[in-house]
């Protein structure tokens, strides 16, 4: 499975990674050298192999529905780009979706 | 030349013999003598005397403890992608610079709660994720034994900061080796603990499944009161387990009598650098003669480490790093509109490595290829897991290899990605399997040293520390010849 | 290219509407899914966030029991199987009100699968069921108002992590109508399991559509859009009519379906600015939240435990207190009003009184109020009591309203009141004579006029003597004196 130019800007996309053409030329190499090392997992059977998931058998811990909140040690203006009356602000979305693309 | 140890610093800060004042100071000014400094080795990327003197002297008032704070005294260095309170959290990266948590990792307030004194953030590859602390935006660490090599990576900071005997502990963090790679490099002891041992709350994520916080001690007896201060439950991290935390020196003079010690045989391959290969002998011979068995053993799938490495942790990451967009915190740049400031933000804050780990990432989780590469890699990895289940419970204690492939390497010597990627060869199984590993020095290398590598079932930490502490004792000053 | 109502004639009745409705429904914690910020809304913004639902460097989650609990119930209630192992996801994309850059959520291992819930019956008399493919549990994300300040968008974090359940149907749903009863089927039985306030005008309740069309016959799906934004349940109604048209149309001209994000405005639906192909979240399992452990006796007690269903409600009305289709309809709409009158029926003992009352004036205060019948002023044992002094005579039905009327201003119990106000029913004849007296001098014609026929005019009569006593004469009593002194 070989990485072409235009899988490389399709991810740097969806990564909303603004790669110049240069460099993206160069990362399509880079990506191909490391994906080959990677075709000795495709030798290895691993049919009805599980996944390595979750870390104990004891499952996921809960907490309790109560507070208090985490406390933060400083407010939002302290480490905000930009704040307004509380709001964390963002140049003005071009369509006014509830998702957006990816 | 190390720092005092743990030990002796919180004995007689205890006793009153010495203050936790004049012990920064000495700290401060053990760094302006191995040039510490941006010029010299580019240990810290931050450093707060002021506040750490503040710190120390406020101890003052602990004293009066019934029971003295495990780490009573003791001045230790951060990782820069550990949340602390005062001091910024850059992660070795642009796109946090100046950024100042307003929250403390879990592991820094049991640190401080045990009496420790943080005097500084530690440089980094960039979000951990490199093996020689080259691929910082806040310029490379080198090796205090030899200034224009590699410390290793990615803690190398923390690394040199206990090498140079600065302090005698650091915390920094593990995802691949990067605890136990950087200590072989620099001639100390580095711990990365079982996953789930230590809070993660507070330490940046880079992959999560693999990721913990790990320990640098000038000794044995420091890494291992190191561990023992931050480890245990924390309700704040879901991945942490409720298993208590035994007194890890306790294993000091436990001894190696009857334990088995298992060699197995895919991390000695023919490739093997000889002289190295004679070090890890000659430290085997020393267990065989304290009374160990020594056992040839086999993890099979050891081969498929760095593959599966490869696709798991840049799968976490890309999606761990999603959040740093530049919209409620660190560095933000406009550009066209919100996708534009996105991309501008991103592409300017986080270095070449990340990218391309990023993408990579990306990539491995993408539509049609998720299969082929995630999901496979996950089920490879259960493989390799299983390889160390079984191998404990054929009644093998402990396993014994070589920490790393080569000593430190001269910097900017590897350009090649994926040849960077080969140093972790021998830890990254243990991150995939979440087993417990340490490396401790056992000699050098034309000067340069080496280290050993431990491993342990889950949570067995303390048989782990046993076998180094024998070892180390047996070694003694070889270690550093 | 924007679709209202079909510009040329398109043979609707020749296709298929296949609808499925994705539902997402606000779970009523106290605090977020996977911090401890309080979940209330109205805070001023991002009051409500800490390091978890900030996305700092650093912060992880961890799960809100009682989300679990909630989430559980509502996936029992809606008859599906809940599996003993789940796994949180991740989804990842980008959004400002997305702090993390992804989305906990569930994927291939969900909470619950397989479930349905019946909307009606056809006109042959079987229930018509809509399956319910599964139920998953997953974050909110935060807000984003575009329009508060001049050229950027203002993104308030209080809503992230808040705990949603996603309810997904099957493509069972046939006609817009069909939706409709769906959702209210659907919010109905939320709100008898008490796991959301499912409002939507509140946005506790949100719907996204998947519509398609095909020819009646056909049983192979055609290529759906997704339709987004709608506020209210005849807006989805309307919508799903508006976009399946759009359908029909396209398709009858011989072209194809382009798969696609539709944005209802109230009107019309246009497309959702998006590009190419459907999105990629590259889903993965959480590796911060290990796999959702759930034992089958703790399931089986949350299921014993579920409060009594709609359904199950109704019938037990019928059978218990024999009431007409529609006066059960109108008492069982929500469960609390269902509450209330039970406990007004079982205290007084009249099942058709006590529904009198309760539809009756009740109802009509409530929705002039707008107050919550949970909250009402009026206790049921009070109001009760009022019907039993009804009953038995001690007041008029007309005294009985004014008494009403100051319990919920005052919240004091009848009895109370009607010694207070004098509203005891007089049945004294000595004074009802009196006032009689007085009544037929001031009105004499309308006295002569019944005297000779005009029974109509009774009522006037004892409607004045009404108004004097205030309301307090038993009209009864009244009746009977007055034919006896007139016809003397």
């Amino acid at each position: 499975m070989a990485v072409t130019i235009d899988d490389v800007r399709h991810i740097a996309s969806l990564a909303r990674l603004g790669l110049s053409e240069h460099r993206a030329t160069a990362i399509v190499s880079e990506l191909n050298t490391i994906l080959s090392h990677m075709d000795a997992l495709a030798k290895v059977d691993t049919a009805g192999v599980q996944e390595a998931i979750g870390v104990g058998a004891e499952g996921l811990p809960v907490r309790a529905d109560a507070g208090p909140p985490f406390p933060l040690a400083r407010s939002h203006d302290a480490f905000a780009p930009s704040l307004r009356d509380g709001f964390f602000l963002v140049p003005r979305l071009s369509t006014h979706e509830s998702t957006e693309d990816s | 030349m190390s720092a005092r140890s743990c030990a002796a610093l919180r004995q007689e800060t205890a006793a009153g013999r010495i203050t936790a004042s004049d012990t920064v100071r000495a700290a401060v000014a053990r760094a302006r003598e191995v040039g510490a400094g941006r010029e010299g080795l580019n240990v810290f990327v931050h450093r707060d005397d002021a506040d750490a003197l503040k710190q120390a002297g406020a101890l003052g008032e602990r004293l009066a403890d019934t029971t003295p704070g495990a780490l009573l005294g003791v001045p230790v260095a951060i990782k820069d992608n550990i949340a602390t309170l005062t001091m910024p959290t850059t992660c070795g990266s642009r796109i946090l610079e100046g950024y100042v948590s307003p929250y403390e990792a879990t592991v820094v307030k049991r640190l401080r709660e045990a009496g420790a004194i943080p005097i500084g953030k530690t440089n980094m590859d960039e979000f951990a994720m490199g093996s020689s602390t080259e691929h910082s935006a806040y310029g490379p660490t080198r090796n205090p034994i030899d200034h224009a090599r590699v410390p290793g990576g990615s803690s190398g900071g923390s690394a040199v900061a206990v090498a140079t005997g600065i302090v005698p502990i650091a915390l920094g963090s593990e995802t691949g080796g990067s605890v136990r790679q950087p200590a072989a490099f620099c001639g100390i002891v580095g711990v990365k603990p079982t996953y789930g041992r230590v809070s993660r709350f507070g330490l940046v994520a880079f992959a999560s499944s693999l990721d913990q916080v790990g320990v640098f001690g000038a000794t044995v007896d420091d890494a291992a009161r190191g561990l023992g201060a931050v480890a245990g439950h924390d309700p704040m991290d879901s991945t942490s387990a409720n298993i208590p935390v035994p007194e890890y020196q306790a294993g000091a003079d436990a001894g190696v009598k009857d334990l088995v010690v298992g060699l197995p045989k895919e991390y000695f391959p023919a490739s093997l650098d000889p002289e190295i290969r004679r070090l890890c002998d000659a430290a085997v011979e020393r267990l065989r003669g304290l009374g160990a068995t020594i056992r040839e053993v086999s993890l099979p799938h050891t081969d498929l480490a760095i593959p599966v490495y490869y696709i798991v942790a840049p799968a976490e990451a890309s999606s761990n790093l999603a959040r740093f967009d530049g919209v409620r915190y660190g560095f933000r740049l406009e550009g066209e509109g919100l996708r534009g400031m996105y991309e501008a933000t991103r592409s300017t804050g986080f270095g070449a490595e990340v990218t391309r780990r990023i993408l990579l990432g990306t990539y491995v989780l993408s539509a049609g290829y998720y299969d082929a590469y995630y999901r496979k890699a996950q089920q490879a990895r259960s493989l390799i897991a299983d390889d160390f289940r079984r191998v404990f419970e054929s009644g093998v204690h402990v396993l014994f290899t070589p920490t790393a492939p080569s000593t430190a390497f001269p910097i900017g010597a590897i350009s090649d990605p994926y040849e960077m990627y080969l140093s972790d060869i021998f830890t990254a199984t243990a991150n995939l399997a979440g087993v417990p590993a340490m490396s401790l020095p056992i000699g050098r290398l034309g000067g340069l040293p080496v280290g050993g590598q431990l491993l342990a079932p889950h949570f067995d930490e303390a048989r782990m520390f046993a076998a180094a502490y024998a070892l180390e004792r047996a070694l003694g000053e070889e270690a550093h010849r | 290219m924007t679709a209202t109502a079909p510009s040329r004639t398109v043979n609707l009745d020749a296709w298929e509407m296949v609808v499925g409705l994705e539902v997402h429904v606000q779970l009523k914690t106290r605090t977020k899914l996977f911090c401890s910020c309080s979940a209330d809304f109205g805070a001023a913004p991002n009051a409500n966030t800490c390091p978890v639902c900030l996305a700092l460097p650093g912060a992880l989650p961890v799960l809100n029991e009682r989300a679990v609990g909630l989430a559980t119930r509502a996936a029992l209630a809606l008859n599906c199987t809940v599996q003993p192992v789940s796994i949180f996801a991740r989804k990842n994309y980008f959004y400002p009100d997305l702090p993390k850059g992804y989305q906990i959520s569930q994927f291939d291992k969900p909470l619950a699968l397989d479930g349905w819930i019946e909307i009606g019956t056809r006109a042959a008399g079987s229930p018509i069921r809509i399956g319910i493919t599964r139920v998953h549990m997953e974050e909110d994300a935060g807000k984003s108002v575009h329009d508060r300040f001049p050229g950027v968008t203002a993104i308030d974090l209080n809503r992230s992590g808040v705990p949603l359940i996603e309810i997904v149907s099957e493509p069972d749903i046939r006609s817009a109508e069909q939706a409709g009863a769906y959702l209210r089927v659907l919010k109905q039985i939320l709100e008898y399991v008490d796991v959301s306030d499912v409002n939507m005008e509140e946005g506790s309740l949100r719907v996204d559509a998947n519509v398609s069309a095909r020819r009646r016959g056909e049983t192979k799906l055609g290529t759906k859009t997704e339709v987004k934004n709608m506020n209210s349940f005849s807006g989805v109604e309307r919508a799903l009519e508006v976009e399946f048209a759009r359908h029909v149309g396209v398709l009858e001209a011989g072209g194809m379906i382009e798969q696609q994000t539709m944005l209802w405005d109230g009107t019309a639906v246009r497309p959702a600015r998006s590009k190419e192909g459907s999105h990629d979240y590259r889903y993965f399992p959480e590796p911060d939240l290990p796999p959702l452990i759930l034992a089958t006796e703790w399931i089986d007690q949350v299921r014993k435990d579920l409060p009594e269903l709609p359904a199950a409600r109704r019938a037990r009305f019928a059978e218990d207190y024999k009431l007409s289709e529609y006066d059960i309809e109108v008492l069982t709409a929500n469960a609390r009003l269902a509450d209330y009158y039970e406990s007004v029926a079982r205290a007084h003992g009249e099942p058709k009184a006590a529904a009198n009352w309760v539809m009756g004036e009740v109802m009509a205060t409530l929705k002039t109020s707008g107050e919550d019948v949970a909250r009402f002023r009026v206790r049921p044992a009070d109001l009760a009591s009022l019907l039993g002094l009804v009953r038995d005579g001690v007041v008029s039905h007309t005294a009985a309203k004014q008494i009403f009327t100051r319990m919920v201003a005052t919240g004091d119990p009848p009895a109370q009141i009607a010694e207070r106000e004098g509203l005891i029913k007089i049945d004294d004849d000595a004074q009802l004579a009196v006032w009689l007296e007085e009544v037929i001098a001031e009105n004499p014609a309308e006295a002569e006029r019944l005297r000779n026929g005009e029974k109509k005019l009774q009522g006037v009569l004892i409607g004045a003597v009404m108004k004097k006593s205030k309301g307090r004469a038993d009209p009864k009593k009244l009746n009977q004196l007055l034919t006896a002194r007139l016809t003397s």
